[in-house]
Formats: C-alpha cells, sequence, structure tokens
C-alpha cells in the first residue's frame, strides 16, 4: 500500500540542483526552455483563466436561480455563458492537461532531457498568453454575445459585439495547441530511451500522442473557421453569405470538424492520467495494456467522422444525419474499451483511496454517465428534442468537468510530489474532492432533467415550473466552486509548509519517478536505460507469482 | 560522446539531442507536421471553393474567365523555378558551396517577389475593372448569376491572399536565411534549416498548383 | 538529409517535367472537352504535386515515419471532403 515517504528527504536537500533552484529571477523563468518551469507557467496561466470562467459561470447560476432576468441584462447575461464558453474551452480545457502535465512529465517519462523542440515551446506560451490577451481585451471592452460556437450569419453579420477580437484571441491561441502538439508527437518518436519500446510506453504517453494527433490535424480548421468569419466582417468576403449563394452551414462544417475532436482533446489526456493512476493505487498493471493504448489512437481517429451530430437540426442532409450518427455510435467503443479495462484493472488489486484515486474513481463513474447520455443525443430522433437543451448542457458538462477536470486535478495532485517536491495535505485533499464530486453531481444532474423535459440552453428567462431544479444546480454549483477553492489554497500551502517528499512517494512505476521531486534541470543524472514492462508493480512490490527475480 | 577542447567550436548538436543524426530526423518530423497543418488549413478554403462551384459550374467557369490566363501562367512558372532554385541551395549548403548557396537563395527570393509582383498586378487589374467584390466596392458583373460570379472572386480573393500571405512569410524567412549564409553560417551539419525552409517552400508551390487550374482553368477558354 | 551529388540532375529533369507539364495543362484548357477539362487538369496537377513532393522535398528517400505523415495529411484532407460532401450533394435526394 503506497504512502507518502519521506525517506530520502534529507538527500534531496543537500544538492540544490533542481530545476526550480536553477534560477530565481524572473529573467530566468520567462526565457526559460526547460519544458518543466514552461509546464509550470502554464499551470499559472490556465489557472487564472480557469478562475475567470468560472467567475462567469458564478454570475449566469445566480441569475438562472430566478425565473425572470433579473440579475443581468439579457445582452450581458448572453456575453456571461459566451465568455464562459470561449475561456473554459479554448484557455483552460484544451491546453490544461498537455500543456501542465504534459509538458512537465511526457520527457521524464521518456527518459529524455527536454521535449524536441524546446524554444517552440517556450514560444507557444507567449503565443496562448497572446492569444489570452486578445479574448480578455475583448471581454473588458464589451465582450462577446454569439456563444463559443461563432454561428454565422450572425457572426459574421449581424452581431455587435466583439467577434472580431475573440476570434483572433482564439485564432492565435490554437498556434499553441499546434506547436504542443507537434512538439509531443516528434518526442514520443524521437526521443525514448533505449529499451523504451512502444509497448513499453506508459498509457499517458500513448494517450498524449494521440491527442497531440488530434490538436494538430483539427486546429486548422478551426483556424479556417475564424479565419472566414473575420474576413466576412472586416472584408465583406461573404463565404457564408446566402446572397452569393453562400452557405451558414458550411461554417458549422467547418466549426466542428475541429470541435468535435477538441472534446477528445479535453478527454483523452484525462484517460492517460486515469491509466496512471490505477494500476498506481491498484499495484497491478493495467487490465489490457494494448487494448487501452489502441483505443487511444481510435478515439483520435474516429474523433474525426463525427462532427455531423452537431448539425442534425440545423438543416443538414438527412442521408449525412444518418451516417454521422452511426459513426458516432462507433466512437463510443473504444471509450467504452477504456471504461471496462480500468473496471477489469481494480479486481484483485490492492485498492488504497488517496486523492488521485479518489479523482479517478469519480472520473470513471462520471465519465461512463455522460458517455452514455452522448448515446442517447448520437440517436437522431431523441436529438430532435434535446438538442440546444439542458440535457446537452449536462452530458457535456459530465464529460468536460466530472471527466477532464477531475482527471486534471487527479493528475495535479498525483504528481505534484514530484513537480514541487512537496507532499499536499492527504485529507483536506480527499476531503475536497468528495466535495467536489458532490457538488458537481447536485449542479449537473437536474440539468438533465431540466432539459428533458425542455428547458432550452442559453436562456436568460424560463417557465416558473423549472425554477426548483435551476434552484438545486445552482446551490450545487456553490458547493463545487467551494470544492475547487480548496485545492487552490492548500496547494499553495504546501509550496511553503508541505512535508518534502522523496523522489517516488507513491512507490509507482514510470522513469519519472526514477529522478528526485523535483528533478533537476536536465531531468536525469544519467540517461536510464529501460527493460523492464510497463506497470511492473509486482516486480516493484516485491511481490512473485513465479519466482520474481528481476 | 563530446569531447571537450579548450576553445569550444559552436556545435550544430543542441543539448538535449543524443546525435545529430537524431536532430535532423526531429527536425524534419517536426516540419512535415507542421505541413499536415497547412494542408488542413488551405482544405477548408479548397472545400468551400468544391461546394460553391458545383452549386454553379457555369458562372464560375464565366468569373474564371476574366482571369487573366497569360500571367497566370507566368506565375505558375515563376514558382516552378523558385522550388527548383529552393532545391538546388538546400543541396549547396549541404555541399559547403556558400557562393552558390547565397545566389540560389538569393534566386529564389527574387522569383518569389516576382511572383507577389504579379499578382499585386492582377489584384490592381481586378480592382480597376469592378471585380474585387471586398470592402464594399462595387462589383460589375454584366452577365447571370452574378451572386455566384461574385462567390467565385470572393474565394479567388481569399485563396490566393492566403497563398500570397504564406509566401510572404517565407520570404522573411528566406531573407534571415540569406543573412545567415552572408556571415558564413548554415553549412553542411549546420545545413538543416535551408532543407527546412526548402519543405515549407515547396509546399507553398504545391498549393499554387492546385490554385491555378481550379482558379484559371475553369472550363475551356 | 544530406544527398549526393547525383541530385542536381534529378532536380533538372523533374524541372523540365514539371514544366511541361504546366504546357499541357494550358494547352488543354483551349479545348472543349466537357467534363473531361476538370479531370485532366485535376490529373496533371495531382502529378506536378507528387513530382515536387518525391523530388524536391524528398519523400521518395524518407523513412517511412515521413511517408505515413504526409499520408495522413492527405487522408484527413479526405476526411474534411467526402464527409461534408456527403452533406451537400445529398440535400437534394430527399
Amino acid at each position: 500500500m503506497p504512502s507518502p515517504s519521506t525517506a530520502g528527504a534529507v538527500s534531496n536537500r543537500t544538492p540544490k540542483r533542481d530545476y526550480l533552484s536553477a534560477g530565481y529571477t524572473v529573467r530566468s523563468w520567462l526565457l526559460t526552455t526547460d519544458h518543466k518551469r514552461i509546464a509550470i507557467l502554464y499551470l499559472l496561466s490556465i489557472t487564472l483563466f480557469f478562475v475567470i470562467g468560472g467567475l462567469a459561470a458564478t454570475v449566469v447560476r445566480l441569475d438562472l436561480m430566478t425565473p425572470q432576468a433579473d440579475l443581468v441584462e439579457t445582452e450581458t447575461f448572453n456575453k456571461l455563458f459566451t465568455a464562459h464558453g470561449v475561456i473554459m474551452v479554448f484557455f483552460f480545457l484544451i491546453p490544461s492537461i498537455p500543456a501542465v502535465l504534459g509538458n512537465f512529465i511526457v520527457p521524464l517519462m521518456l527518459g529524455a532531457r527536454d521535449l524536441a523542440f524546446p524554444r517552440l515551446n517556450l514560444l507557444s506560451w507567449y503565443v496562448y498568453v497572446l492569444g489570452g490577451l486578445f479574448t480578455v481585451y475583448a471581454l473588458l471592452a464589451g465582450g462577446v454575445d454569439t456563444g463559443w460556437t461563432f454561428y454565422a450569419p450572425y457572426s459574421s453579420t449581424y452581431s455587435n459585439t466583439y467577434v472580431m477580437a475573440t476570434a483572433v484571441g482564439i485564432f492565435i491561441t490554437g498556434f499553441s495547441s499546434i506547436l504542443t502538439g507537434l512538439n509531443f508527437i516528434v518526442t514520443i518518436h524521437k526521443m525514448r530511451a533505449p529499451g523504451l519500446t512502444w509497448f513499453r510506453l506508459p498509457l499517458f504517453i500513448w494517450s498524449i500522442y494521440a491527442t497531440s494527433i488530434i490538436m494538430v490535424l483539427g486546429t486548422p480548421v478551426l483556424a479556417i473557421s475564424l479565419f472566414l468569419v473575420g474576413m466576412e466582417r472586416l472584408l465583406g468576403i461573404g463565404i457564408f453569405d446566402p446572397r452569393l449563394g453562400g452557405d451558414p452551414i458550411l461554417f458549422q462544417h467547418l466549426f466542428w470538424f475541429y470541435s468535435h475532436p477538441a472534446v477528445y482533446i479535453m478527454i483523452l489526456p484525462s484517460m492517460g492520467v486515469v491509466s496512471e493512476i490505477i494500476p498506481c493505487f491498484c499495484r497491478k498493471r493495467p487490465f489490457g495494456y494494448s487494448f487501452i493504448g489502441f483505443s487511444s489512437f481510435a478515439i483520435a481517429v474516429f474523433s474525426f467522422l463525427v462532427w455531423g451530430h452537431h448539425l442534425f437540426v440545423s438543416g443538414q442532409s438527412i442521408y449525412a444525419g444518418m451516417v454521422f450518427s452511426i459513426l458516432s455510435y462507433l466512437v463510443a467503443i473504444p471509450s467504452a474499451v477504456k471504461v471496462f479495462n480500468w473496471t477489469a484493472s481494480l479486481h484483485k488489486g490492492s485498492i488504497s483511496f488517496e486523492t488521485p484515486m479518489l479523482y479517478a474513481l469519480g472520473f470513471v463513474g462520471l465519465f461512463t454517465m455522460g458517455g452514455l447520455t452522448g448515446l442517447f443525443v448520437a440517436a437522431l430522433a431523441v436529438d430532435v428534442h434535446v438538442h440546444d437543451t439542458y440535457f446537452i448542457v449536462a452530458h457535456f458538462h459530465y464529460i468536460m468537468v466530472g471527466g477532464a477536470v477531475m482527471g486534471y486535478l487527479g493528475g495535479i495532485h498525483f504528481w505534484w510530489p514530484k513537480m514541487t517536491g512537496r507532499l499536499y495535505p492527504e485529507g483536506w485533499a480527499r476531503f475536497s474532492a468528495i466535495l467536489i464530486f458532490v457538488g458537481f453531481n447536485l449542479t449537473f444532474f437536474p440539468q438533465y432533467i431540466l432539459g428533458y423535459l425542455g428547458m432550452p440552453r442559453r436562456y436568460h428567462v424560463y417557465p416558473e415550473e423549472f425554477q426548483v431544479l435551476n434552484v438545486m444546480s445552482s446551490a450545487g454549483a456553490s458547493i463545487l466552486g467551494l470544492g475547487y477553492f480548496f485545492p487552490l489554497t492548500y496547494l499553495i500551502w504546501s509550496l511553503m509548509y508541505g512535508k518534502i517528499a522523496s523522489p517516488n512517494p507513491w512507490r509507482a512505476a514510470g522513469l519519472e519517478w526514477q529522478t528526485t521531486s523535483p528533478p533537476p534541470t536536465d531531468n536525469f543524472a544519467e540517461t536510464p536505460v529501460v527493460v523492464d514492462e510497463a506497470y511492473d508493480y509486482q516486480h516493484i512490490d516485491g511481490v512473485s507469482p513465479a519466482g520474481g527475480a528481476t | 560522446m563530446r569531447i571537450e577542447t579548450a576553445p569550444r567550436a559552436p556545435s550544430p548538436l543542441a543539448h538535449h539531442f543524443d546525435d545529430i543524426q537524431q536532430q535532423h530526423e526531429a527536425g524534419e518530423l517536426g516540419m512535415w507536421l507542421f505541413l499536415c497543418t497547412e494542408i488542413m488549413f488551405f482544405g477548408g478554403l479548397f472545400l468551400a471553393y468544391t461546394i460553391y462551384r458545383t452549386q454553379d459550374e457555369a458562372a464560375f467557369a464565366a468569373a474564371s474567365h476574366e482571369l487573366d490566363l497569360f500571367w497566370g501562367t507566368v506565375n505558375t512558372a515563376v514558382l516552378l523555378t523558385s522550388s527548383l532554385t529552393m532545391a538546388l541551395a538546400a543541396h549547396a549548403a549541404e555541399s559547403f558551396q556558400r557562393k552558390q548557396l547565397l545566389a540560389l537563395l538569393a534566386a529564389t527570393m527574387v522569383l518569389g517577389c516576382v511572383f507577389i509582383g504579379i499578382k499585386g498586378m492582377e489584384y490592381h487589374h481586378k480592382y480597376i475593372h469592378g471585380l474585387m467584390p471586398l470592402m464594399g466596392l462595387p462589383f460589375e458583373w454584366h452577365g447571370a448569376s452574378s451572386g455566384h460570379a461574385e462567390m467565385f472572386f470572393d474565394l479567388y480573393f481569399l485563396m490566393t491572399g492566403v497563398h500570397a500571405l504564406h509566401m510572404l512569410i517565407g520570404l522573411g524567412v528566406l531573407l534571415a536565411l540569406l543573412v545567415k549564409a552572408n556571415r558564413g553560417g548554415l553549412q553542411g551539419d549546420f545545413a538543416a534549416p535551408v532543407r527546412i525552409t526548402g519543405l515549407y517552400w515547396h509546399f507553398v508551390d504545391i498549393v499554387w498548383v492546385f490554385l491555378f487550374p481550379l482558379l484559371y482553368l475553369i472550363g475551356a477558354r | 538529409m544530406p544527398h549526393k551529388p547525383a541530385d542536381v540532375r534529378v532536380y533538372g529533369i523533374v524541372f523540365v517535367a514539371l514544366l511541361l507539364l504546366l504546357a499541357l495543362t494550358v494547352a488543354t484548357a483551349e479545348h472543349d472537352l466537357g467534363r473531361w477539362n476538370f479531370g485532366v487538369a485535376a490529373v496533371i496537377a495531382a502529378v506536378k504535386a507528387f513530382l515536387i513532393a518525391l523530388y524536391f522535398m524528398h519523400v521518395r528517400d524518407s523513412t517511412p515515419l515521413i511517408k505515413l505523415v504526409v499520408a495522413a495529411g492527405l487522408l484527413w484532407l479526405c476526411i474534411l471532403f467526402s464527409l461534408s460532401l456527403a452533406d451537400y450533394w445529398t440535400r437534394a435526394w430527399l
């Protein structure tokens, strides 16, 4: 049973050669090419955006406690849910695990000294910040009210809000995504340690690789869709203008070609995190390693074949709708494979419930619920009724928040000792995880019911009979918000007062745990050579089934 | 294995790579992945073109005949030649032929500028003849389906404009390479930037290879 | 990947081929072949693109990984086209 170990604390303190003490100036941070420091820079930025996006949602949920429009003007309400969506999708969820945990952990897991292109990595952060500044400017100058989906012709012709500035901000940030994905793919291909064959790689690497494929091949289509909206606004080039034979639905095709795979950018890394946490806290290798690995690729490829399910009621051909519906059922299969394999991994495991495991188990349950409701709406006939209702809102929040965010928090907690050299307070962390789980379900389960009963999304006012469920949802949101506040606090607290962490407090498998906590700038004193299979927990625990020599 | 001597000569090998082969392969793979993003970026424009052309081929053909086939052909030849000079430049860099490298990089840049110049001339011609339906300028079309004809010109300016933007970025990078080559860099093992820039340049050429027939050669003339 | 001197001749041959194909595609456009005008122009463009990719961009003597990346890029473009056109080209059916 793994417990945070402080043995080796003394040897961690003596040589101050870790990446955090390699320079204390602002310059050494802002001009760093060390992937670990860049990961920390991203951690700070995306946390800031998470708070801003969360504040927008807070105002929305407060206003929705009453059926009337009484907290803010309707125009402001529209700008708030747009801001929430734009910020949470593009500035929090998409970068989160890849840019923070991926950047920090991937080279360590591969036994490499850095990513393939360290300077491009730093550039990706600056690009992200620049895009963020454009978007914050748009927010402060007056906001945008198109929804995060920017549908034409409202976005291209009729909206008189800050569409251009926001679109430019997202366009720029897209490059950050592309550079990150590009860096990971090249690193994983070219910089694995000797002996680290593809089937000895941690499953987190498989997930990050699959995510990177989506980032590289999907993001450019988002770029062109926003570019075309911008051109229509700026130059009057009417690609989506029906008067010239243009089609607004073309925008939707281009937008969702990216934005559907984008949701897999948001969930695949979380799945990778769960694939690392569950074996560690069950003390056995994951069930069906290669199936879990291949399913990551299958998800990445299939994710590009289903975008039309967002266009079921838009005017898309019914035949195309049927094709997209069938394909949407198929894309669920590899995700289901993962869920079955994680569950099977628990069987006969030596399970313990440290905070990362609480988040991982929460992920499995909530992702399953969200995923199943995805199957409901993949049916054309059902979607006609629930499209643009709170059912959809609940569906994607179960996956994005119940899944992706919990996976992110699980990963942050799991790798916190490695990143900072400190242990977080386990009691507070477990309490927060449970609070978040409760708050989350109270917020979003009522929304399934609301949507099914017919409450449309993005509406400022609603019929009286929906108020009780709305109040429940808003109450849940307050608990969820409180739940998020705790990790923010105790994690910062742990930097100064947390117990010093040993190199491998969880006694986990993986090369990242074979170096100090925190690691030195060049990651390893010597490039490791890999001889063991992945997740060799029986070996690590000294439990051998049949004469377990090395 | 690195052997340290007292005054260290600049090494082409970055510290996080194990050997130069790994570094070169990484650079090449990275640029090809970036070119895949460009395929998808331009792909969106080509998709829009395909959809709208198949809706009214006749209008597109009529609009296409307003473009100057002679200058379009010249421009295509110019770009193909610039690809040749770029490929030769990469070869010169690897073979330590500094003078040839400088000449070929300069030639590539000149040809690129000629392309941009001719494009500018074509744009100006369209502007004068009321065939530039941008920013509220009048679109003077005296045939049928003026809406679809206007869509053709919207696509023409979009696609060639985005292409030209990529050319300008390429020219900027080539200028930087020229400066570096002038100082004696980019030779032998340091030639990777020239090769990698070449990949980008050839890709931009390939985009034009498709743009030319799609915009200038619709239907018989 | 450093290349051998023989490459220079290959570049020249490919260049001449490209110019010839350019002349061919312009000449074809001057004749009315109906639907075939597009087909011929598309094929010629594709051949030119392949020549540039294989020889100027050295895909021909690249690693299998690079070839896979190129194929993937083209495949994804096909996905974008085929499923989008599956909408546009079947709208009239109902």
